[in-house]
């Protein structure tokens, strides 16, 4: 792909660094080129700016700020009339947590885990084959798995319901795990394979000199070369697995084992009118991947630009 | 083995996370051990790295691929004996059912008006959830691009990505919220509507306006995608050529216009057709909205409504909308492809 997850960065901001020097003119020549790209920035451009980040935010800030008002209120006024009647409570907290979405949480919890390490871990391995070992139909095979990321889950969920079936599985988390693992590995084993790809063919060529096998260099040589890589695409699958409804419907059916997204998604069918559970609720199904995003936000964008977008 | 193929407590749950883990290493230390030896043959290497992940990509996506295929042609039939009579169950006393080849599902989806409502609502959202979401990203990214706030600035309009579009859809369930009139509105869109003088309007019920409505909720989640790569796009234009260009006396818009927009060709050709399949294959905001009522279904909705709560009829009509889902998105993958093809030999 033509853009690199470190062009998001600000070109600008190493200036300070005695390493990267560059003369004030050559700085001055860059920075006004960057500019001339552009060049629709001016205070009012600015200004449409902030109203329209303001107008994308203030749909999230208004059940934000109804999630911690009391039910009484939130059924007789606008939330925007909390700033000059405030009114706080937690127990929307605490009553949706105690309304059994503690065991959806943990349900979201169960099945992300193995959902995130199993296609990842299948997916290096694949990728290191197609990358560095070689093999009779090695092209031919990794353009079929490539072909396979635009088969839509729709596709597959009816057939793979009955093989689940089949097995005695249904109506357990096994049918979850390995679903989300084969709706996965197409896109894993082509990022990773892009990015395995990238290291220089004389540091694995050194290794074998030395006398290591496929596994020893997988292990020793490319797995510490591709912790970004990892990190960018097992984001990428937790959000997906976490704020996944489609799967969940299909494989998780029972409450017992529901994520915390689908039952999100039945409440508001069941009790769309009880602002105070479904607000708290959105909440506490956001809070995970919220953390996630914003903490991690770096290899998100990296794996995003490396063209890792599935759904 | 209760505990493994159906674990209620919180303790059996977690063991079971951890044993299925667990098993999944044991199996792929295995197969490394097996084919860590000097003198293995290169074939058997190569299963090792490679037979996991094709048994699964077989078994789990192109059998089923084609099994649907197969059922989208299956009508359930009432089976007649030789007689010509229907065979009845002496059990159950009721009709045997069989199922037989036709074109019939592709036939009703087509010539319903149900479906077809639903086809034209499918393209309504495939068309305008790009081209919205890639206009507004593009606006964005240039407004914030090189300013002092443009971290923050692009995390707000980022978020919406991150979070489930069942959590988009019940923080703009909230914002279209209807109270008759006379009553406070709770919901900012009929409050907005009020301030402005005018009648409270059911922005999810009243058709055919409810399925715009839910578009907008898709261009929000999307937009903050469209944003993010374009950006990077941006950003990533030559120097020279800008350079160039102003040699050449080009400034300001004309500049963005002539230069820049083609520059990033590329860029844009992949988020409208991301943005396109995504806007596509998703059914969470119709789910979560308006369950697919008042004439806001999608093909993608309508798959999961007909496959798993309409019996043997349903089944196969759903196995014929997943189809039609899949040739839909066969040539925009394709032109994805040729597109990114041509920009690499560039290079």
């Amino acid at each position: 792909m033509s853009m690199s997850g470190s062009a998001v960065e600000l070109p600008i901001t190493t200036d300070a660094t005695p390493e990267e020097k560059v003369s004030s003119r050559q700085l001055k020549k860059q920075l006004r080129l960057q500019e001339a790209k552009t060049k629709l920035s001016s205070p009012w451009a600015s200004g449409v700016a902030i109203v329209l980040a303001i107008l994308w935010t203030i749909p999230t800030f208004g059940l934000f700020v109804t999630s911690f008002r009391p039910p009484a209120d939130i059924n007789t006024s606008g939330w925007w009339t909390f700033f000059a009647n405030p009114g706080v409570t937690f127990e929307n907290y605490t009553n949706a947590w105690g309304a059994g979405l503690s065991e959806f949480f943990l349900n979201s919890f169960v099945i992300v885990l193995p959902a995130v390490i199993i296609p990842i871990a299948l997916a290096l391995l694949a990728a290191y084959a197609f990358a560095w070992i070689d093999f009779k139909g090695r092209t031919i095979l990794f353009v079929a798995i490539f072909a396979l990321q635009i088969v839509p889950i729709q596709v597959t969920l009816i057939p793979l319901q009955t093989i689940f079936v089949n097995f005695g599985l249904q109506n357990s988390f096994w049918p979850v795990w390995i679903s989300h693992t084969i709706f996965g590995l197409p896109l894993a084993i082509f990022l990773l394979h892009n990015f395995m790809k990238e290291v220089p063919a004389s540091i694995i060529e050194a290794a074998r000199v030395d006398g290591a096998g496929h596994v020893k260099i997988f292990f020793v040589v490319l797995m510490p070369l591709l912790v970004p890589a990892i990190a960018a695409f097992g984001i990428f699958q937790f959000l997906w697995v976490w704020n996944d409804l489609l799967v969940a419907l299909v494989f998780a059916p029972s409450p017992n084992l529901r994520p915390i997204t689908a039952a999100i998604a039945d409440l508001s069918g069941t009790r769309g009118n009880q602002w105070e559970l479904l607000s708290a609720g959105a909440f506490i199904s956001m809070i995970v991947p919220l953390v996630v995003f914003i903490s991690l936000q770096r290899y998100f964008v990296r794996g995003l630009l490396a063209g890792g977008v599935k759904g | 083995m209760d505990w493994l193929l159906s674990p209620t407590s919180v303790a059996d749950k977690l063991i079971v996370m951890v044993f299925a883990i667990v098993l999944f290493v044991a199996i792929m230390a295995l197969i490394l051990w097996v084919i860590d030896h000097p003198g293995v043959p290169n074939w058997v290497v190569v299963v090792g790295f490679l037979g996991p992940v094709t048994i699964a990509l077989v078994i789990g996506l192109l059998y089923p691929a084609l099994g649907t295929v197969y059922r989208s042609f299956q009508v359930s039939t009432t089976a007649l004996g030789g007689d010509g009579k229907p065979i009845i169950n002496p059990n159950t006393g009721q009709k045997t059912t069989e199922l037989t080849f036709s074109f019939a599902n592709y036939d009703r989806i087509f010539t319903d008006p149900t479906f077809q409502k639903v086809i034209v609502n499918s393209v309504l959202w495939v068309i305008l959830v790009p081209l919205l979401a890639t206009f507004f990203g593009l606006v964005y990214a240039v407004l914030v691009d090189r300013t002092r706030f443009e971290k923050a600035a692009k995390a707000l309009v980022f978020l919406p990505l991150a979070i489930s579009m069942v959590g988009a859809s019940i923080i703009w369930k909230f914002v279209y919220d209807y109270r008759q009139a006379g009553v406070n509105q709770i919901g900012l869109a009929n409050q907005i509507l009020i301030w402005l003088g005018l009648d409270p309007y059911q922005f999810l019920l009243t058709e055919p306006w409810n399925t715009f409505f839910l578009i907008i909720v898709m261009v929000w989640i999307q937009a903050g995608f469209a944003m993010t790569v374009l950006s990077a796009a941006i950003k990533a234009v030559p120097d020279d050529i800008v350079e160039a260009a102003q040699i050449d006396g080009a400034t300001g818009f004309k500049l963005f216009r002539k230069v820049t927009i083609p520059t990033i060709r590329p860029a844009l050709v992949v988020v409208i057709t991301t943005v396109a399949m995504t806007s596509l294959k998703a059914f969470d905001v119709v789910r979560t909205m308006t369950g697919g009522n008042f004439g806001t279904s999608v093909i993608a909705n309508e798959f999961y409504t007909q496959t798993f709560t309409q019996g043997q009829t349903g089944a196969g009509l759903g196995a014929a909308l997943a189809v039609v889902l899949f040739i839909i998105i066969i040539p925009v993958i394709v032109y994805n492809v040729r597109q990114m093809r041509i920009s690499e030999e560039m290079r």
